[in-house]
C-alpha cells in the first residue's frame, strides 16, 4: 500500500465524528499523563519531597514538646500540603502548551473541559497522592494519636483535589507567561483557603476528641463544586493562554 | 468548502494582512506562500481557531469554524511548528495516543512502516533526529480522520523521501476530497491536484 492510498483509506465514513465516548475519552488521556508523568518522575516527586521537608522543619525550628507539637501539627500539615500542590501546579499546563500538545487537544471534536479535568486529575494522582500518603507517615513526628492520623489523611485525601482542580484555573491563564510561579500563588491560593481552614479545623477536632464529620462533609462537598466549575473555567483560559 | 472573508489581522504596528478573503473547495488544496514573517503561520493559527483576527471569519461548511470547534462538533489535522511529540514516550506511544483518540489504532502498524519510522518506533522520541520526529508529526496527521488538514512548513527537516512521502500523503487525501491547506516557502510537486495559492507580504 502507498501512502497515498493511505492518506486516501482514511476518509471512509463520517469524518467528523467523535470516536470515543466521554469515558473512554478520560481514560486514554488520564493514562497518557500519568505515564508522561512517571518518566518524568523528578518533576513529580519535587511535591512530595517540599512537604517532607517543610513538614520536618518544624519541630526542629520550634520545640520538640509533645503538647506543643500536637498543637501545631494539623496547621502544619495542612499548610505543607497546600504549599507543596502551588509548587507543583504551574507544571500543569506548562510543558503541553509548549511542546504543542495543548493546541492539538483543542482542535479535536472533543470537549475541552472534559480533557482538561482528565489531565487535572492525572496531576493530582502524580504530585497530590504522594503527600496524601506521606502525611500519616510524617504524622509520626507530630505524635497525632491514630484518630487524627485517620482524620488528617482523610481531609487531605478530599482536600487536595480540590486543591489540584482550583488550581488548574490558575495554571491554564498563566501556562503562557514565564516566570509565573509565584503569580499563579496569588491567584489561586485566596481560593485555597476554605480548603485549608476546613482541613485543618478537622484534624484539630479529631485531636480535641470531637466528631470532625461537619469540616470533612464541607470539604466533600467543595471537591463536588470544584469538580463541576473549575474544568470550566480552566477551558475558556487554555483558550486564551494558547493564543 | 472552507472560506475565509474579511480576514484582518494586526501584530504589534505591523498589519498582517487586511480584508483577506479565499475559499478552498472539497477536493483541493491551498498553498500560503510568502517570504519569513509574512503571516503564514498566523493566518493557519487564524484558520485553527487558535488566534482571532480582528475582523473577519472563517467557515467551514458555512459555519464559523471556531465556534463549530469549541462546539466539540468539528476537529481538524494541524501540524504545526510545535510537533506535539513527548520526548520521554517512544514514537508509537505518542502516535497511539492519537490514534486512539480518532478511532485509527489499526492503521498505526502501517502508517509507521509508510512514513519509515517502523525502525525507531520502539526508541524515545527525545533520541530521534529533528527529521523522524516530523515525519512523526505528518504521521500523526494521517491517522486523524479529519477532512481538514493545516499543514505549517511541513517540509521543515525532511529529507528527500520524506518530502516526496509528504506530497504523496497530501495527494491522497486531496485526491479523496480533503482539504488541504499548506504554508510553504518551497514549492510542493502535487501532480494534478487542484491547487489555489494566496501570496502573503506582498500588500502594496
Amino acid at each position: 500500500m502507498t501512502l497515498e492510498a493511505a492518506a486516501a483509506a482514511a476518509a471512509t465514513g463520517e469524518a467528523q465524528e467523535p470516536v470515543l465516548g466521554l469515558p473512554s475519552l478520560f481514560r486514554v488521556i488520564f493514562l497518557r499523563d500519568l505515564r508522561v508523568g512517571l518518566r518524568r518522575w523528578t518533576d513529580a516527586s519535587n511535591a512530595a519531597l517540599f512537604f517532607i521537608l517543610v513538614v520536618t522543619l518544624f519541630p526542629l525550628a520550634l520545640s520538640p514538646k509533645p503538647d506543643i507539637l500536637l498543637l501545631i501539627a494539623p496547621g502544619v500539615l495542612w499548610i505543607g500540603a497546600l504549599l507543596a500542590m502551588l509548587l507543583s501546579l504551574n507544571l500543569l499546563f506548562r510543558a503541553d502548551l509548549e511542546d504543542g500538545t495543548l493546541e492539538q487537544l483543542l482542535m479535536l471534536p472533543y470537549p475541552l473541559s472534559w480533557m482538561l479535568l482528565a489531565k487535572t486529575l492525572a496531576h493530582w494522582v502524580i504530585t497530590g497522592l504522594p503527600v496524601v500518603v506521606m502525611a500519616p507517615i510524617l504524622s509520626i513526628t507530630y505524635h497525632l494519636p491514630a484518630e487524627a492520623v485517620g482524620v488528617l489523611t482523610l481531609s487531605l485525601l478530599i482536600g487536595t483535589p480540590t486543591l489540584s482542580l482550583v488550581g488548574s484555573v490558575g495554571a491554564a491563564l498563566t501556562a503562557g507567561l514565564r516566570g509565573a510561579g509565584v503569580l499563579l500563588a496569588f491567584i489561586v491560593a485566596p481560593l485555597m483557603l476554605p480548603v485549608l481552614i476546613l482541613g485543618a479545623r478537622a484534624t484539630d477536632m479529631a485531636l480535641a476528641g470531637e466528631s470532625a464529620t461537619g469540616p470533612l462533609y464541607l470539604l466533600a462537598a467543595l471537591l463536588v463544586l470544584a469538580l463541576s466549575i473549575a474544568p470550566l473555567g480552566a477551558a475558556g483560559a487554555i483558550r486564551i493562554s494558547a493564543d | 468548502m472552507l472560506a475565509g472573508s474579511g480576514l484582518t489581522l494586526w501584530r504589534g504596528m505591523t498589519c498582517l494582512f487586511e480584508e483577506l478573503s479565499f475559499t478552498v473547495a472539497p477536493g483541493s488544496a491551498l498553498l500560503i506562500e510568502g517570504p519569513n514573517g509574512a503571516g503564514k503561520t498566523t493566518l493557519l493559527r487564524v484558520i485553527a481557531g487558535l488566534t482571532i483576527p480582528e475582523t473577519g471569519t472563517v467557515t467551514w461548511n458555512g459555519q464559523s469554524c471556531r465556534q463549530q470547534i469549541e462546539a466539540g462538533r468539528l476537529g481538524m489535522a494541524f501540524s504545526g511548528h510545535a510537533l506535539a511529540l513527548k520526548g520521554e514516550l517512544t514514537t508509537r506511544e505518542n502516535l497511539a495516543f492519537f490514534a486512539s483518540l480518532s478511532g485509527e489504532q489499526g492503521r498505526l502498524p502501517e502508517i509507521l512502516e509508510l512514513m519509515g519510522l517502523s525502525a525507531c518506533a520502539g526508541l524515545d522520541v527525545r533520541l530521534l533526529s529533528a527529521g523522524q520526529k516530523r515525519r512523526a508529526a505528518l504521521a500523526r496527521v494521517l491517522l486523524s480522520k479529519a477532512d481538514l488538514w493545516l499543514l505549517d512548513e511541513p517540509q521543515t527537516n525532511l529529507d528527500s523521501a520524506g518530502r516526496m512521502a509528504l506530497e504523496a500523503a497530501i495527494r491522497g487525501h486531496v485526491g479523496r476530497g480533503g482539504t488541504v491547506v499548506v504554508a510553504a516557502h518551497l514549492g510542493l510537486d502535487l501532480g494534478s491536484a487542484s491547487v489555489g495559492r494566496l501570496r502573503l507580504g506582498e500588500a502594496a
